[in-house]
């Protein structure tokens, strides 16, 4: 017979603070939700962006984009949006890959990726909007 | 005669096993979210050519107005719709709400049917402000 603490192979240290292997506890998942919340209202009003320049010229897309409200809400689209897009691509990367080498790559890469979709989106719609 | 049918239960077979709809849509979410992940790309360029100037802007604009382009934004459409009723369905599951069978089957059915609703709506709409 063995008593209930020798069951368990992690410190009591360990125990306590709940961060697991990963080293960050739950907050992956939270931000997931978190930012994916964020996404219904954001996303909605991305659509209905789209739908509004769908044939429209060049300078009165221009305009429409330059418009402050608009373009605040694009921009927290994009901020959210990239973060969750990235978070999520995580998970799917850790499920499938497990090669080491390959798997830090593809985790390298879905930085890289979002954060130049993130700052793409992010310096085009500033330019639009103070006009430069 | 033939024998009588086991009541016992069988382990699936897999080549003739029925996808539940809940697995399948488990795995569109996947998907969806794939796709809207490569597909910001095509966000980035049509931002980017818009800040660059009336040239750049004629050409995303004749891609997207291909049919190329079209099958894209509408596939992103319902990619969007589809996985942001996914998501609506994981906040659900979050609450510990909605695990019984015949609720779980049902919110998959409506999950399935509204996004195409909302993107045949939205394209209705879109194109003909074209
Ligand atoms: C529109 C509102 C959105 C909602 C409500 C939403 C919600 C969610 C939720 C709850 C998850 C976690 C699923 C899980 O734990 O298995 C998730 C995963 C994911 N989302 Fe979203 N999301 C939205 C928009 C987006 C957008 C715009 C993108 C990309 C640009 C995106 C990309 C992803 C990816 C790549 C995953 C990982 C999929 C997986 O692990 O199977 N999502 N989303």
């Amino acid at each position: 017979m063995s008593n209930n603490s020798n069951h368990d192979m992690r410190t009591p240290l360990s125990k306590v603070r709940g961060l697991g292997s990963a080293k960050d506890g739950t907050s992956h998942f939270w931000r997931q939700r978190l930012t994916g919340l964020a996404n219904i209202p954001l996303a909605l009003f991305f659509i209905y962006c789209i739908a509004s320049v769908a044939g429209k010229s060049h300078a009165d897309t221009l305009a429409f984009v330059a418009n402050p409200i608009i373009a605040i809400l694009l921009l927290l689209f994009v901020l959210s949006g990239v973060y969750h897009m990235k978070l999520g691509m995580q998970v799917i990367i850790e499920d499938y890959i497990h090669g080491e080498k390959i798997k830090i790559l593809a985790l390298i890469l879905n930085l890289f990726f979002a954060a130049f979709i993130g700052m793409a989106c992010v310096f085009s719609i500033l330019k639009i909007s103070f006009g430069g | 005669m033939a024998p009588k049918k086991s009541q016992r239960p069988l382990s699936p077979h897999l080549s003739i096993y029925k996808f539940p709809l809940t697995m399948m849509l488990s795995i569109i979410h996947r998907i969806t979210g794939s796709a809207l992940y490569f597909g910001t790309a095509l966000l980035v360029w049509w931002l980017v050519a818009l800040a660059m100037g009336g040239q750049a802007f004629a050409t995303v604009t004749w891609f997207m107005q291909s049919p190329i382009g079209l099958f894209i934004l509408v596939g992103y459409t319902w990619a969007m719709f589809h996985h942001m009723f996914g998501g609506i369905k994981h906040f659900i599951w979050d609450f510990g709400k909605g695990f019984e069978l015949e609720s779980v089957d049902f919110v998959a059915k409506i999950a399935v049917i509204i996004p195409v609703i909302l993107t045949i709506i939205v394209w209705a709409v879109g194109l003909s402000l074209v």
